[in-house]
């Protein structure tokens, strides 16, 4: 039986005579001893301000950290160590700046429990208002009255999926038995308890125990348990649960190439596949790579594209090399496989820069409505006529132009592709194109 | 054998070999995909992947667990790690174990998203009040990322501190060519636990100043205390000048004392060259093409590979001036680790020119730009 949660050779507490501090921590001592939780189980984690002065006092495991971001470490622990019972002290200026966390621990029902020591201004700091501050109540940033709307801590956290919201004042009798059904309530539990500052609060705005009652009823602000909702789980535990099918699965793990091909290409070739997004030129570049490396070669491949999604213009580099490569960036193309107008219009510049060596690839259509300038071979490809979908254009391209140039055998391209998550349609659509044999010279 | 990936799925996979065991994270181009693999792979091994509301959340979530014996790691980007800045500090003065990926894109602000930089370089050192030392890591390619993420987990544990991977854009996100025994096989560092039957544990007892302490774990046989506030070992705020005098000696003994233990640097150095460039991060791929090129042609030129940016390997960097009258550093900012080299440089009596080459407009720095410096 543990008689105190206090550990008496810190005592007496540092507050200001007549500060609500004291009464909290001592209705949460009252609350623990009745709950007798193994303090190697509990944490007790403390926001900044006069109550972040508080763990010094118990002997629990203790967390203090920084302003308004206690919740996101209480949640931490209690996300990695769900039997612990972790319970978080805060001001209303951490309820301020870290509002944020509140909603979010409020809406994934996490289980902390979270005590608002809440005296409508900043104590440590000088009495400045707060987000709870009443209004027309006067602090020294709010001289001729604070203009702001009080937050309403309780109903915010309430709204937003909290298990348990309750508020009261610290003069309250029954104040332990509500701090011990909220650290009893599996789920985030939040109890917002008015008190006074006797620093700053109270003497300049006459503030007393009445006061809080009226600010509180002006306010309608009710008190007492605003919400308890049980149809919610908490969330580590949740997490567990909807993950638990999960465990042990094999995690990833490297994709070994073995080659099953090889290349006569002597030294590196640099292509560019320039294309649109949604047309799976990413996707057709990863199978070109791979089949290179089927075939022993060494390949890198970089995409460009815009911050959009399914806009824009698409964009591959990639180097087919018989050795290692470090460098990955293209400035010198040797094969250029412009498919779309969004493609185009992103590489007209370095098209214009080509070499007379170097040879584009470009889509009939394109190059019939978009003349180029380039010193390089221009290579007409009929994508068109193939009969199929443009997302398949820059597979069918690539196999066309493996088989021109003979970088490596179209068989590793091909193979590569019997690899990949629709190797299906993709061959499909590669066998459909070849019977109308596009050709390229 | 080989295998064609990424270096974000190299630095999930090491994570997952170094027993993470808790991700937090919020999404951000080119970080996205490292969150991406932890969310997806973490359950499987009993861990825990969360998508936070915000960087603050993300990272604060990670100190929390790993006060409760998490492995954990994060991962974001300049914009991300202007948010983790105050809980840097805070993992720095708790002693906190903790991984923190930064895939570099081009700032500042938004800047671009999906454009490659460097410009995090001194950001990562100086990025939280106070001044104290981290450990930044620059894997140059993809196989770095998977033996320098393993790496970091481990100087974490060892330092019981926050340890940044500096990568970027090109390396994460760029698939590349890796033989698979490129990976190094690391021991996985057990984390150094005060003993259980010792009865009372003092959190923060260090003796001499450079040693770490043993952590207890919240949950664990101990009572542990916390606390960002400055204190004294039992771990209670303290303004005594000699307790505070004496933490914050601590905090930086404990890795400046160390530099050398933790300097990882790869040095490819000529006999009788004149040249050195020094460079990290990918621009390290870059300058090796250049000096390959360069030596091909019959000229000596040395090359130095900086893996730890911090703490600065200054004992490596001056190994390799020796003879040397010219040092390139190209990297891809204004010249932030060149700084480093010219204040290590200071300190020597020879006359040694220091040239940087730099971009700061999305592109790669290319092998002819370094070899014109060269010339």
């Amino acid at each position: 039986m543990i008689e105190t949660y206090i550990n008496e050779s810190t005592l007496p507490f540092p507050f200001c005579p007549g500060c609500g501090h004291t009464g909290i921590l001592k209705a949460l001592d009252t609350a623990l001893v009745r709950l007798q939780i193994d303090p190697h189980d509990l944490v007790i984690v403390t926001d900044i301000g006069c109550q972040g002065l508080s763990d010094k006092f118990f002997d629990t495991n203790a967390f203090h950290g920084l302003h308004g971001r206690s919740v996101t470490y209480a949640s931490g622990i209690k996300l990695a160590n769900p039997d612990l019972h972790v319970i978080t002290l805060i001001g209303d200026g951490g309820c301020g700046i870290g509002g944020h966390h509140l909603i979010n621990a409020a809406r994934r029902n996490i289980g902390v429990t979270v005590l608002v020591f809440n005296n409508l201004n900043f104590g440590m700091t000088g009495g400045e208002h707060s987000v709870t501050t009443p209004p027309d109540a006067i602090t020294v940033t709010t001289r001729r009255g604070n203009l702001e709307q009080p937050l309403d801590i309780c109903g915010t956290v309430a709204v937003n999926g909290a298990g348990f919201a309750a508020r009261t004042t610290v003069f309250d009798k029954s104040l332990p038995d509500l701090i011990a059904d909220a650290i009893r309530f599996d789920g985030f539990a939040l109890v917002d308890i008015w008190e006074l500052c006797t620093a700053y609060f109270a003497p300049t705005n006459q503030f007393k125990k009445q006061s809080i009652e009226d600010t509180l009823d002006q306010l309608g602000f009710p008190t007492g348990v605003i919400r308890e909702r049980t149809d919610r789980p908490e969330y580590s535990r949740a997490y567990r649960a909807a993950s638990a099918d999960q465990v042990g699965q094999p995690t990833l793990a490297p994709h070994p190439i073995d080659p099953a091909y090889s290349s006569d290409l002597a030294t590196r070739q640099s292509w560019v596949i320039a294309g649109a997004a949604g047309q799976r030129i990413g996707s057709a570049a990863v199978l070109l790579c791979q089949g290179a490396i089927l075939s022993g070669l060494w390949a890198t491949q970089h995409n460009d594209y815009p911050v959009t999604v399914k806009t824009g213009h698409s964009v591959a580099d990639v180097i087919l090399s018989p050795d290692p490569v470090l460098h990955l960036g293209i400035s010198d193309p040797d094969v250029m496989v412009v498919l779309f107008p969004e493609g185009l219009a992103k590489e007209r510049a370095r098209i214009a820069r080509l070499r007379p060596g170097a040879t584009v690839y470009i889509t009939a259509d394109l190059l019939d409505q978009h003349p180029v300038e380039t010193a390089a071979r221009l290579v007409p490809l009929d994508l068109g006529a193939t009969g199929q979908q443009k997302s398949y254009w820059a597979l069918i391209a690539l196999a066309a132009i493996l088989r021109a140039t003979g970088a490596y055998p179209v068989e590793a391209f091909r193979a590569a592709m019997e690899q990949s998550p629709y190797a299906e349609k993709n061959l499909a659509a590669l066998d459909a194109a070849d019977n109308r044999t596009i050709r390229v010279e | 054998m080989k295998e064609f990936t990424n270096g974000a799925e190299a630095i999930a996979r090491a994570a997952l070999d170094s027993g993470c065991t808790f991700f937090a994270g919020y999404p951000i181009t080119p970080a996205t995909p490292i969150l991406l693999h932890m969310v997806e792979e973490l359950p499987k091994v009993g861990g825990v992947a969360i998508q936070g509301e915000d960087e603050i959340a993300s990272i604060g979530f990670c100190v929390g667990a790993a006060m409760t014996g998490a492995r954990a790691m994060t991962a974001t980007s300049g914009p991300g790690i202007s948010l983790y800045s105050e809980t840097i500090g805070l993992a720095i003065i708790g002693e906190v174990p903790l991984v923190i990926v930064d895939v570099q894109r081009l700032g500042p602000s938004t800047g671009g998203a999906t454009t490659v930089a460097q410009g995090d370089t001194q950001f990562l050192r100086w990025g939280t009040g106070g001044g104290y030392p981290v450990i930044v890591l620059a894997p140059t390619n993809v196989p770095d990322c998977y033996n320098l993420t393993r790496r970091a987990f481990d100087l974490a544990e060892r330092y019981r501190t926050p340890v940044f991977l500096a990568t970027d854009k090109e390396t994460v996100a760029s698939s590349v060519t890796v033989p698979l025994n490129a990976y190094e096989n690391f021991p996985v560092r057990e984390r150094t636990l005060a003993p259980a039957d010792n009865g009372t544990f003092t959190p923060y007892r260090y003796h001499p100043a450079d040693s770490v302490p043993p952590m207890a774990h919240l949950g664990g046989p101990h009572m542990v205390r916390f606390t960002g506030s400055s204190h004294d070992e039992r771990g209670y705020l303290s303004k005594n000048p000699r307790d505070v005098g004496a933490l914050n000696a601590h905090l930086a003994a404990k890795i400046d004392a160390h530099a050398d233990e933790i300097a990882l640097v790869e040095s490819d150095l000529q006999d009788g060259a004149e040249t050195l460039v020094i460079s990290y991060g990918l621009t390290a791929r870059s300058a090796r093409e250049a000096v390959r090129q360069v030596r091909a042609t019959g000229t000596r030129v040395s090359m130095l590979t900086v893996y730890t940016l911090w703490p600065v390997p200054e004992t490596a960097i001056r190994a390799a001036l020796t003879g040397i009258r010219r040092v390139i550093v190209p990297e891809l900012n204004l010249g932030q680790y060149r700084r480093e080299i010219e204040r290590v440089i200071g300190e020597q009596t020879e006359k040694i020119t220091v040239t940087g080459v730099h971009r700061v407009d999305g592109e790669l720095i290319t092998p002819d730009e370094i070899i014109e410096a060269l010339a």
